[in-house]
């Protein structure tokens, strides 16, 4: 349990700042589609070693690379409108998650697999979260004038050559790391409710990339404590525990934040000029 | 600034999907020249000045040109809404010097600020994009271009929705580019502006239709074959020039 809250909080420092990109990149169904993508990996994984870490986590971002890539593949073959295609994709994908877990093991194991559980997270699985967090928090440290440039002016981006498109696979390649870091605690269908959520959420925090950062690993650090708790007393699956409570972050932001909060909009009365 | 050299376009083709935008142009953009790209909707002007910035390839035919360019490009392919500072966009023209990791110098914050309040935008530093009207946005691109400091300078529709004053300003900045001997290229729509303000005018239906000093260039004898052509959209479209081109170079 005391793992779980270690690995949940090093996540939370983590995947909300790549939900930010993802979110104004309008790119939050992409997150989606991965968290699925990685299933059948993990899927497979299972099916040949049983529960274990190396072997999931390698499926998983085997799974997750190709369907990142055929995301990007996807986007421009339709021209941008890719939403219909990435819908299909990833409900392709849960379905033959489901099926290959389903094939080896129980619905127990299932579960476990999509849902998480907090008494799953060994001492590897947690070296894998805290690994992942490092990484990602160097990498984006890196990219975050090329990020941030490729998001608001791709066309400038391209004329100053600041290879934005090398930059934003590695970034898909962070997103997909960090969804499989987060799947051993919360699941993979779960996992993706850390990263866009707190996001989506702080977007009513803050009129700034970093500001909204901020926000969001404050917001998924108390999402991922009320979580674990409510999970532990209640005894709930932890992923749906955790995503409910920056679900109820998410609502309470949005009618009490700042920046186009509900309450805010109500209340303001309007300068002298 | 260095001083800019003349820009050569030889027979250049740029295609979308195989579609010529831009069909065997042949030309030349002196060095410190001021040129309006003209023409109807869809006639290749946008792709012409992409493929100056380097932004398209050319199918056939080549760009030769050596200096640094600066691309003001259409507002409408910014994400307007993205949360950054006025000063952070600004200074992103300095992408240059600061590449992706370098801090940005005092002298280039001080560059920028000076950048903000020559387009009429001082205090706006902190102000995120997202909250200024079409011709402030449009002001804080110009301080971007002003910071970038380039020898040859393109502008696809720089007045586009502005009002009167937003667009005389601008236009007047436009002017002392031409005259600090920059190369000052833009597209543009509006006619009477073109006439009065630039000394020379590429008018362009996909085939070039007239490349010279503007009194020249704008007859109405021109214009109705710029109209005329561009209404000429071939279904049935055949193999152009691109074989001719392959026969040429193996004969």
């Amino acid at each position: 349990m005391r793992r779980a809250l270690v690995g949940c909080l090093a996540v939370s420092v983590a995947a909300p700042p790549l939900g930010v990109f993802l979110m104004l990149r309008r790119m939050s169904l992409t997150a989606d589609v991965l968290g699925h993508g990685i299933l059948p990996g993990i899927a497979g994984a299972f099916l040949i070693a049983g529960l274990s870490v190396p072997a999931m986590a390698v499926g998983g971002l085997l799974a997750g690379l190709v369907v990142a890539l055929g995301a990007g593949a996807l986007s421009r073959a339709t021209g941008g409108r890719e939403d219909a295609a990435l819908a299909a994709l990833y409900l392709c994908a849960l379905a033959l998650g489901v099926a290959l877990v389903s094939m080896g093991g129980g619905t127990a194991e299932l579960t476990q697999l999509l849902f998480g559980s907090a008494l799953g997270v060994d001492d590897l699985a947690l070296l894998l979260m805290a690994a992942t967090a490092t990484l990602s928090l160097g990498v984006l440290a890196f990219a975050w004038r090329p990020l941030v440039l490729e998001c608001f002016d791709p066309s400038f981006a391209q004329a100053v050559g600041a290879r934005g498109g090398a930059w934003h696979m590695a970034f898909l390649a962070l997103v997909v790391l960090n969804l499989l870091a987060a799947f051993q605690a919360l699941g993979t269908l779960m996992g993706v409710g850390l990263m866009m959520l707190p996001a989506v959420a702080a977007r009513h925090w803050s009129r700034e990339v970093g500001g909204m950062v901020y926000a969001a690993v404050a917001l998924a650090v108390v999402a991922s404590f009320g979580g674990l708790l409510l999970s532990f007393h209640a005894d709930v699956p932890s992923g749906p525990s955790v995503v409910l409570v920056a679900g109820l972050l998410w609502v309470g932001s949005l009618l009490f934040g700042p920046v186009d909060g509900v309450t805010a909009r109500l209340r303001r009365r309007h300068l002298a000029g | 600034m260095t001083t800019p050299a003349t820009i050569r376009v030889e027979n250049l083709t740029v295609c979308h999907e195989r579609r010529p935008a831009v069909h065997h142009l042949n030309g030349q953009f002196a060095a410190g020249s001021l040129t309006a790209i003209v023409g109807p909707n869809g006639a290749g002007k946008t792709t012409l000045l992409r493929a100056l910035a380097g932004l398209h390839q050319p199918q056939e035919g080549r760009i030769r040109s050596t200096d640094r360019v600066a691309l003001l490009p259409q507002a409408s392919t910014l994400d307007r809404s993205f949360p950054i500072g006025c000063l952070d966009a600004v200074m992103l023209g300095l992408w240059r010097q600061s590449g992706a990791f370098r801090a940005v110098s005092p002298a280039g914050r001080a560059q920028s600020e000076a950048a903000l309040e020559a387009v009429g935008l001082r205090g706006f530093q902190r102000r995120p994009v997202g909250s200024l009207s079409a011709g402030q946005f449009q002001r804080v691109l110009f301080a971007r271009l002003l910071v970038q400091d380039a020898p040859v300078i393109l502008l696809d529709e720089p007045f586009n929705a502005l009002d009167a004053r937003t667009a005389a300003e601008m236009l007047a900045l436009v002017k002392t580019w031409h005259g600090e001997g920059r190369t000052v290229v833009a597209v543009l729509h509006d006619m009477e502006l073109v006439q009065r303000d630039f000394p020379e005018t590429l008018l362009l239906a996909r085939d070039l239709i007239s490349w010279g000093p503007t009194a020249e260039v704008l007859t109405a004898a021109n214009r109705l074959r710029a109209r005329q052509m561009a209404e000429g959209w071939a279904e049935d479209a055949t193999d152009c020039d691109m074989d001719a081109g392959l026969r040429d170079r193996a004969a």
